[in-house]
């Protein structure tokens, strides 16, 4: 492949160079050039550019508060903690993954040994004043937990609303209507993922 | 002259004040619609249907804002600026008559409060004071983009002054009258009997300066928001800067009316149907204004001197030289 084809960023074949003149000099250029553009009617061409435009009447505007674009599923807005499908109980096991993962510092966890001398949460918090949103936690979870949702509209009154763990964990009714939805971002599970799972190896 | 004919005149005025502050009102709302239907947008949709409301919303806003004066303007010059803009552009309205004659009730009413046999320099000459508005208001805000401002409005103004009036001599030559009401009377009778068949050039010349002595977009300069914020208008808030914008929009609708009368046969025989045919000339000629500032780009303050002093001015003294002869012999 030579240089010239390299450099090539065109996608089609089919460009071409705009021929523009070169500035007039003498005093008679000038002239010719001033009488050109009068007669030309350039401007006769800009009125009817946007004339056409308002009797097509194809607007574009999305009237925002009454309608919504819709987003990708991958999208990362406000994070989500999800719950098992069967039992309900949160997903979370405390391993603090996410925690050491994040680059902006604002998740927190506690965690402690209940009665079961098992692992519990007992207090996370993410600082969505601090969040930006990268993402690293969704993907770091190994218990898909911890998502990201659709919810982009957050404006509040005070701070201490953007760290609520309840607003973020799967309502129990909403997972009964079977209304939880798995994230399809970074971390996920690929689709089809069982039909490409072979047996190991050490199997024979 | 009877107190009835006073009556009469005062009933005149505040009809006039009340329509075009409305009107002026109202204007920003279709150029707001035209420009966003032009750019392939909705423009204001929420107060009311369609947003039609919204000069209301608008009008709660300016009015019951803080009227705030910076502490280094001088605040007599300051304060009155404003009120020069609107009052002239008001004040223009007295010579041109808004529609035929009408018999109402057994009273003749003439629909334009003066028939002064100086209407049309009246009207030239009295826009031209607009000037002072926008160049004090600009000079004694104290604010270097405000300054800017009022040294191109007082140049545009005073450059296009010259093509407005020497654009306007070559039909009064024709017409040997001054009166609005005598230019119509001078068209009456079709289509091939409008002006703009006889002065061709006179009519693109003084088309071009009204842009310019309203200061719309080709030559927007005065108020570039782009580089200088809002020029002359930077430090006003609330219902000054509301009267800057009442007085372009009169400026606007009154020299619509203006080269209707002038050019475009004005309200012909004094008909309904005519006079309903001038209102939709001067709505198209309102329209212009909002069309080319969604089409057409700003020219720098350089080339509008050119464009004045060695195009436009050449080409009206020519014109005028020739209907001269034309008129001589």
């Amino acid at each position: 492949m030579s240089i010239e084809q390299f450099k090539n960023r065109n996608i089609s074949d089919d460009y071409y160079l705009v021929d523009i003149d070169d500035y007039p000099t003498t005093n008679l250029g000038k002239f010719t050039r001033a009488i050109k553009r009068t007669f030309k009617a350039e401007l006769l061409v800009g009125l009817w550019v946007v004339m056409r435009e308002m009797l097509k009447f194809n607007i574009h505007t999305v009237q925002y508060p009454k309608e919504k674009l819709p987003i990708g599923p991958r999208y990362r807005a406000v994070h989500e903690m999800k719950r098992l499908w069967e039992s309900g109980t949160e997903r979370c096991i405390g391993c603090g993954l996410c925690e050491k993962i994040c680059i902006s510092d604002c998740i927190r966890m506690d965690t402690k040994i209940d009665e079961e001398s098992r692992k519990e949460v007992s207090e996370y918090s993410i600082n969505l004043g601090r969040c930006i949103f990268c993402g690293y936690c969704a993907e770091v979870c190994p218990e898909l937990a911890i998502t990201h949702g659709g919810r982009y509209e957050n404006a509040s009154e005070q701070r201490a609303h953007f760290i609520m763990y309840d607003d973020m964990l799967t309502p129990m009714d909403m997972l009964k209507a079977g209304a939880q939805k798995e994230f399809e971002g970074f971390g996920a599970i690929t689709p089809h993922e069982d039909e490409s799972v072979k047996k190991t190896p050490l199997s024979y | 002259m009877g107190i009835d004919y006073i009556i009469a005149t005062i009933i005149k005025i505040v009809i006039v004040m009340l329509v075009f502050s409305a009107l002026a009102g109202f204007g920003t709302y279709f150029e707001r619609k035209i420009l966003a239907f032009m750019q392939r947008r909705l423009g204001p949709m929420s107060v009311g249907p369609y947003g039609i409301l919204q000069i209301m919303a608008d009008g709660i806003k300016l009015f019951t804002k803080e009227d705030i004066i910076p502490t280094s303007a001088v605040d007599k010059i300051f304060k009155i600026a404003p009120i020069i803009t609107a009052s002239t552009a008001f004040m223009a309205a007295a010579t041109i008559p808004f529609w035929p004659d009408f018999t109402i009730f057994g009273y003749r009413v003439q629909p334009i409060i003066t028939d002064s046999s100086v209407g049309l320099l009246y009207v030239i000459g009295v826009m031209a004071i607009g000037l002072f508005g926008v160049l004090l208001g600009g000079m004694a805000s104290s604010n270097k983009y405000s300054l800017i401002s009022a040294a191109r409005s007082s140049a545009v103004f005073l450059s296009y002054e010259v093509i407005t009036g020497l654009a306007l001599l070559a039909p009064i030559m024709l017409v040997g009258s001054l009166s609005l009401v005598n230019f119509n009377a001078y068209q009456v009778g079709g289509i091939s009997n409008w002006l703009v068949w006889k002065q061709p050039m006179a009519f693109i010349l003084f088309w071009i300066a009204a842009f310019a002595e309203t200061g719309r977009t080709p030559f927007h300069l005065i108020a570039n928001d782009h580089e200088i914020i809002d020029g002359f208008g930077t430090e006003y808030s609330g219902m000054r800067w509301g009267l800057f914008f009442i007085g372009e929009y009169a400026n606007m609708f009154f020299i619509s009316f203006v080269i209707v009368l002038v050019f475009m046969g004005g309200f012909g025989d004094g008909s309904v149907l005519s006079a309903l045919a001038f209102l939709g000339k001067v709505a198209f000629f309102f329209f212009f204004f909002l069309w080319t500032r969604a089409a057409w780009p700003d020219v720098r303050p350089d080339q509008l001197m050119w464009l004045c002093w060695k195009v436009l001015m050449p080409l009206a003294v020519i014109n005028i030289v020739i209907t001269g002869f034309v008129v001589m012999f």
